[in-house]
């Protein structure tokens, strides 16, 4: 038990009651705030403390979208797919964004870089078609941007971490 | 004496725990409870710092909602935070919420003392010298920036008055009355400007009876997209009786292409809470949950201030005012399901379970959360009720047309001039909004369709734009209020396209419990998707016949899925195919029969060709395409081979030339 859960686990736990249902949805988005997807091991605890099964937990945490099972990328790039971005042209975003990375959305670049992630809408229509790159906003975007937006990122890394 | 909450003299006994029940009134017109000239001096300095009508330096107000921030206003702000340092002025720089005007971001509003508030807009940190220099240390405006200044006479010195520009001219601001305006962080701000006024008026001097009549008689209807009278809704919980009721507000705008939830609980969060507590007075509640989408990390954190405020001044919590009258209320922040801005799906949700609808009746209002009598309403239903209490039902009443009163907040985005958020009286025509306030399609391009009301509205096309904005004139052509989503599309878009768009979104998010809704959205999905693909897809002759029986059964199928869903989501998810059908069949005809996309987004249905005497023959095009479907010799001009391009639009946004054509 001790081996599962870290101290910075067991704090995020005790702020909620153990044995109440209601308390899954936000303990989850708690668990993934820290690790930035649900390991297993963790969901585990997660069913342990709220007195549910594990099957009830995945079956939450697959329903709703802001859940992730796989680990991410250094950087999480979100594609705002709503009205405005699409009819500004957002699935040509997404389109080069796949075919620059190589990979679909919902999944990460071999290189552990990148994760994509479509989005239902941002809020950010004035400036459609819009991404997010961590907490940066990209806005009123072409898809021929797009190399230049991921070259940055990869240089800002290189920077932090030359050996890699 | 800085705060309200802060007491003018020894005199003043208010606390949160000790509540005076003239807290409100004396903050405005104190002091009341005795009379010292030194007092009521202490009082009149802190409203009008508050109003900014007086003020020792000068003020630089920036907007910090989303938008703001996705242009850049921490730049500007840090900026001016650097350089009012280094150039050792002293002026104070407050953040505020969204003023709505988002194409025109970042609005930067500068106030110096006895001068009116000017706002400049599309400010960058490269901008932010010169308005230091010359604005606030010379006080001369800078023009080719200013947007208007806040005046009441049209023009002075020079500067327009805001209200005049025509994004302002016919918008009456009830709900958004504060954004953008005053510090969202500041509940002083807030009270100063008549804030908790309504739920002062409601807590001492109304019974709950006169809250629901008082509501009623203004005919407020639900902003969440039902429409359902409000005083209607809160009688049925009213008249409950149970040990516990609850209160919901639903901020989980799933809508993609609507922001207007996001801007109030940004920009005005305290006009929300004050809400809550006069719904939650009228029906009995003693406790409540704002249900909000953890994508909008900004807007929780106000929230979260706003509470832990409203708590501070007693105006939250127990005894309020010292009427007796207890609330308490949570966040819950919501985990990415459209389906939940169902009613029953979202009690499910806070319970802690997926999200998904139950038959009703009985109604929320009966049997809701924790089968509790519980209701839900939006946030700018909320945010209509202080001013409803505050000035009186007829204040409200007033305002639009016979059968839908008030205002209404609009998200404007998509292909016009003036992206942002407006807000308009009830029965101005979508002409008005689309034309006057939103200034047009930008780039002489055509309008084509305005789509209203998310995935569960509908695409009117221009013809219709006369129809004025009320529930009933919606419902009859085929569109609906919703939540206020109103995106403008050109020429360019395909309404093909945006109904397979909206169909994905919808069967995605379909929670998957009822079969009409899960199945039949997935088939009819795959129906539209068909119209949209070519010979590179369907290669049999069966495919080929499936893509035309798609077409026939679209319309009945549709119907078959309004008629049997379980809930909103499924009953409406046919509108965005059902419209566009109605309005335009001829492009679906288009795609249908001539295997053309007149707007030229299907890919498949489009067909690149090279100019020949344009081309250069310098071979990006051939090395760009993932098909390795054009072929040329270099300096030679270049071919594609139809056959295996795939429509991925590389080799035209990679020719430096324009060679490329599309058809």
């Amino acid at each position: 038990m001790e081996a599962v859960l870290t101290k910075e686990d067991k704090k995020v736990f005790d702020k909620y009651p153990e044995g109440d249902q209601s308390t899954i949805i936000p303990l989850l988005q708690d668990v993934q705030e820290i690790y930035g997807y649900l390991p297993e091991e963790k969901v585990r605890e997660v069913a342990r403390h709220a007195g549910v099964t594990i099957s009830h937990i995945y079956g939450v945490a697959t329903f709703y979208n802001q859940f992730r099972l796989k680990p991410l990328g250094k950087y999480l790039i979100r594609v705002c797919r709503g009205t405005a971005c699409h009819v500004k042209g957002s699935k040509q975003i997404l389109d080069r964004l796949e075919q620059e990375l190589g990979i679909k959305a919902g999944d990460t670049s071999p290189d552990k870089m990148f994760t994509i992630e479509t989005v239902a809408c941002i809020g950010a229509c004035s400036i459609a078609p819009v991404i997010t790159v961590g907490d940066e906003f990209h806005g009123r975007l072409e898809a021929k941007d797009i190399p230049k937006i991921l070259k940055s990122y990869r240089d800002q890394a290189e920077t932090e971490n030359p050996n890699q | 004496m800085k705060t309200y909450i802060e007491p003018c003299c020894d005199k003043c006994w208010h606390t949160k725990e000790n509540p005076c029940d003239k807290f409100v009134v004396c903050c405005l017109e104190g002091p009341l409870c005795h009379s010292d000239t030194d007092c009521k001096n202490k009082f009149t300095t802190l409203k009008e710092g508050l109003l900014f009508e007086r003020h020792e330096e000068p003020l630089i107000i920036i907007g910090m909602g989303t938008c703001g921030l996705a242009s850049g206003a921490q730049k500007v702000f840090n900026r001016f935070a650097e350089l009012l340092k280094l150039k050792n002025i002293t002026a104070q720089i407050i953040p505020t919420g969204c003023v709505g005007y988002c194409a025109r971001e970042v609005i930067v509003d500068i106030k110096l003392p006895g001068q009116p508030r000017v706002s400049y807009s599309e400010v960058t940190e490269n901008d932010v010298e010169q308005l230091i220099d010359s604005h606030i240390s010379s006080h001369t405006v800078v023009p080719d920036k200013i947007l208007g200044a806040y005046i009441l006479r049209e023009e002075e010195n020079g500067i327009k008055c805001i209200h005049n520009d025509p994004f302002f001219k016919i918008q009456q601001r009830i709900v958004l009355e504060n954004c953008g305006i005053i510090n969202p962080e500041s509940i002083d701000e807030y009270i100063a400007r008549g804030g908790y006024l309504g739920l002062n008026r409601t807590l001492r001097t109304m019974k709950n009876t006169d809250v629901l009549t008082e509501v009623l008689e203004s005919g407020l209807r639900g902003r969440g997209g039902g429409g359902f009278l409000t005083g209607k809704k809160w009688q049925f919980a009213a008249e409950q009786k149970a040990d516990q009721k609850y209160l919901i507000c639903n901020a989980d705008e799933g809508d993609p292409g609507a922001f207007m939830d996001r801007a109030i609980l940004e920009g005005d969060p305290h006009r929300i809470i004050e809400g809550m507590l006069i719904a939650a007075y009228a029906i009995g509640a003693s406790e409540g949950y704002v249900y909000c989408r953890a994508e909008y990390p900004l807007a929780i954190a106000r929230l979260e201030n706003t509470i832990a405020q409203a708590e501070k001044y007693g105006l939250m919590g127990e005894n309020i005012l010292g009427t007796g009258f207890s609330f308490k209320l949570k966040i819950k922040k919501g985990a990415g399901a459209f389906v939940c801005g169902e009613e029953t799906a979202l009690i499910h949700s806070i319970e802690g379970k997926r999200g998904m609808p139950r038959p009703r009746p009985p109604f929320p209002a009966i049997s809701g959360l924790w089968e509790k009598p519980t209701i839900i309403n939006n946030v700018e239903t909320f945010a209509n009720v202080p001013a409803i209490l505050r000035h009186g039902s007829g204040s409200f009443s007033k305002i639009g047309t016979q059968s839908s009163k008030g205002t209404k907040v609009f998200a404007l985005s998509g292909k016009i001039t003036n992206t942002g958020l407006v807000e308009v009286p009830m029965g101005v025509t979508i002409n008005d909004v689309v034309n006057d306030v939103g200034g047009g399609v930008p780039d002489g391009k055509k309008l084509k369709a305005v789509q209203m009301g998310g995935p569960s509205g509908g695409c009117l096309p221009d013809y219709l734009l006369d129809t004025p904005i009320d529930y009933d004139s919606l419902k009859e052509v085929g569109a609906m209020m919703g939540s206020g989503g109103l995106v403008v599309m050109d020429e360019d878009t395909c309404m093909v396209d945006v109904a397979r768009y909206f169909m994905s979104f919808i069967q995605s998010e379909s929670c998957g419990k009822c079969i009409p809704c899960r199945e039949g959205t997935k088939r009819l999905l795959e129906m539209v998707d068909r119209l949209t693909k070519g010979d590179k897809s369907l290669k049999t002759a069966e495919e080929t016949l499936e893509r035309f029986k798609g077409m026939i059964y679209l319309d009945r199928l549709s119907n078959v899925i309004k008629d049997t869903s379980l809930c909103g989501l499924g009953q409406t998810a046919p509108n965005p195919v059902l419209s566009t059908l109605r309005y335009f069949k001829d492009e679906y005809e288009a795609h249908l029969y001539d295997r053309k996309c007149p707007a030229k987004q299907c890919s498949e249905l489009l067909t690149y060709t090279i100019d020949t005497d344009a081309c250069t023959g310098c071979t990006v095009c051939a090395r760009k395409c993932p098909q390795d479907a054009i072929l040329g010799e270099k300096k030679k001009a270049h071919y594609i081979i139809q056959e295996k391009c795939i429509g991925c639009d590389m080799c035209r946004q990679s020719c430096k030339f324009d060679a490329i054509s599309v058809n």
